[in-house]
């Protein structure tokens, strides 16, 4: 009888519970997102913000161009190239890290599981420090008068220091040193899990060291990887401080042109598009991801 | 060379550890296991006997010895290099491969083709009982149903050696005795050399031709399973194997006597002075106290196992004997019956100790 009563009440007012939940909800993540769109449909301001008349101009300005002179409509070969990047720059990334990770996770993962403790740790600390001295940091050890160019110097595998910084090589550096954490965290909770037994088991019925990585523990371990994978590519697609303070001024991605529109381009309607078309393409790479994971354990 | 012997493993050693905290796993063990028979190593938890499946699986290498298969060195070869098959005691099915895909991974990896794959993985379910499960996952079916799967696995390569490592041990008691029947079924249909490791030694007496008790890392006594019942060879082989009472008796020629001051006639076979005798349960009877060569007992305690019953038996100088008796009407005896016991002399052991 108590039970029921109580069911009762809080099925009558439990919307009106979670009402302060909801509204915070709405007003702390809905709100922001609907003034961007909004501000993607309008016309940039005469210095900065918008102006409230309604225009396609930003979403077109994303992929094309017009001529001032004669008016004549070509692809943004600047912006295409920044996207490119992007892409290119995050893909990489997600592969350097899954590369390093995977072995990395393994490592820890076979741990007794005191010194596991001690290496988990090890492998967050950069975490716990500022993003900005990390990259700093980076960047001492890659620039010409650097740790490793000095180095290489030393050792007599170069002669002249090689130029890293500030080319797409530094910021793939820079990436994935800050991403790898990503990497390895969900890569060890997939290989904590996993069955070291059936290793021996593929080893028994003829598989070689090969066969057993590709046919046993990559396809067992994948939610880890594809959820690692995730975790890097969608942070690096709208990466800011990395290829600000390594990639310099001119190797350009998206987080960057986007703070451009805000700042000096002073368009406002085409940076909240360009956030618009970054929000999406994390939402399909998140879609493919829960795809993925639900195929891959369809019982729980 | 004997062309009959299936695995031969000479002087095995394996230690773990090094220098004085060393751990010998194996300690020099030897023992040559024939084609097509089922050969069960027994004993308890730690003896070593799953080190010595694993050695000849090729999961470890003996730190010394050598192992043979059909007169073939493999003491240094690879697992996937060794026909030779695991059942493993936790299964280790592939979760994300389906029934068939798990029964046919072996033959897949040794390159075969498709179509022979498919075959033989249908073949090997329909031999376990499992036709209509092929397209399942492993997490869909039964305890009982995945240890088939488990058996089919290893059994579609058809390997010269199957090794079966406590596959049982986690089933309960029915499926237990069902999976004993089918494992001995499967292993004559398919005339494979079965090693199974257990340390149920109900299930090593039912199911094996021969029989191997270790014992902190030793071999102690290979058999049939009647050899090894009823002629064990020491008091660790005696007692792991069945039930068995040891009794502490004085030999002079032929005459044993007992603490207790009474006296049987035994097969001494040419030992003399203090020995100790092996009786099972079963070979002790229950008679009246005036019976001739009855040796005077109390009951002590009885204990009613459904076909059977058990009495502890108090002899005069206050040591123990148990005696397993059919639960008739004839054989009940209350707490406090004087009664006499009567040993057949030609069942005793006599043990080293």
């Amino acid at each position: 009888m108590r039970g029921s009563v109580h069911r009762r009440s809080s099925g009558a007012n439990g919307w009106l519970l979670s009402l302060p939940a909801l509204l915070l909800l709405l007003v702390a993540a809905s709100g922001p997102l609907v003034i961007v769109a909004i501000y993607s449909f309008l016309e940039p301001g005469d210095y900065s913000g918008v102006r409230w008349i309604f225009s396609g101009d930003a979403w077109f300005r994303i992929l094309f161009e017009r001529d001032i002179f004669d008016q004549t409509v070509s692809l943004a070969d600047a912006n295409l190239s920044i996207f490119w990047r992007s892409v290119k720059l995050s893909l990489a990334t997600t592969l350097v890290t899954f590369a390093l990770g995977l072995p990395t996770a393994w490592f820890i993962a076979t741990r007794p599981a005191r010194s596991r403790a001690i290496w988990l740790f090890l492998i967050t600390i950069p975490f716990w420090t500022n993003l900005l001295i990390r990259t700093f940091a980076i960047m001492e050890v890659i620039r010409n008068q650097g740790l490793l160019n000095t180095a290489l110097i030393k050792i007599g595998l170069i002669t002249d220091p090689i130029q890293i910084l500030y080319t797409d090589t530094a910021v793939l550096i820079g990436m994935a040193y800050v991403y790898l954490p990503l990497m390895v965290l969900p890569l060890f909770a997939a290989i904590d899990r996993f069955d070291f037994n059936l290793i021996e088991a593929g080893y028994d019925l003829y598989a070689s060291r090969m066969q057993i990585l590709r046919r046993v523990i990559l396809p067992i371990i994948r939610p880890g990887i594809v959820a690692g994978c995730i975790l890097v590519f969608v942070p690096s697609l709208g990466a800011y401080v990395t290829p600000r303070v390594l990639g310099g001024g001119k190797n350009m991605m998206i987080g960057n042109f986007i703070e451009l529109q805000f700042g000096q381009g002073q368009n406002w309607p085409l940076g909240a598009a360009l956030s618009m078309v970054l929000l999406i393409v994390v939402l399909g790479a998140l879609l493919i991801y829960t795809r993925v994971a639900s195929k891959e354990d369809p019982h729980g | 060379m004997n062309q009959d012997i299936a695995v031969s493993a000479s002087r095995i050693v394996k230690t773990y550890g090094a220098g004085t905290s060393a751990v010998r796993a194996l300690d020099d063990v030897s023992i040559d296991i024939e084609k097509g028979e089922f050969f069960t190593l027994l004993g308890p938890s730690g003896c070593g006997k799953t080190t010595l499946l694993r050695c000849i699986a090729g999961f470890e290498t003996p730190t010394s010895g050598t192992i043979l298969l059909s007169g073939r060195d493999i003491t240094f070869t690879p697992p996937n290099e060794r026909p030779i098959n695991t059942v493993f005691q936790s299964y280790a099915l592939f979760p994300h491969l389906t029934v068939a895909q798990n029964v046919g991974f072996g033959l897949q990896m040794l390159g075969r083709p498709k179509s022979e794959v498919a075959e033989a993985a249908a073949r090997v379910l329909a031999l376990v009982r499992l036709d209509g499960f092929a397209n399942r996952l492993p997490q869909q079916l039964s305890g009982g149903q995945q240890q088939r799967v488990a058996l089919a696995r290893a059994l579609a390569p058809q390997p010269e050696v199957l090794l079966l490592d406590e596959p049982l041990s986690a089933l309960d008691l029915k499926l237990r005795k069902e999976m004993q029947s089918e494992l001995k079924r499967l292993q004559t249909e398919t005339g494979i050399t079965f090693i199974f490791v257990t340390h149920d030694q109900e299930e090593a007496l039912t199911m094996s031709n021969r029989i191997g008790v270790m014992s902190a890392g030793k071999l102690l006594q290979v058999g049939t399973p009647r050899d090894i019942y009823d002629r064990p060879v020491n008091r660790f082989v005696a007692d792991f194997i069945g039930e068995t009472n040891f009794v502490r008796a004085t030999l002079a020629g032929d005459q044993a006597t007992l603490g207790s001051g009474d006296t049987i006639v035994v097969d001494a076979k040419g030992a003399s002075g203090s020995v100790t005798l092996a009786v099972r349960p079963e070979q002790i009877r229950i008679a009246p106290r005036d019976r001739p060569g009855a040796i005077h007992a109390t009951v002590a305690e009885s204990t009613y196992f459904g076909t059977d019953m058990h009495y502890q038996l108090a002899l005069s100088d206050g040591t123990f004997l148990i005696a397993r008796l059919q639960a008739n009407a004839a054989n009940v005896y209350g707490n406090g019956d004087e009664v006499g016991v009567l040993i057949d002399g030609t069942a005793l052991q006599l043990l080293a100790e």
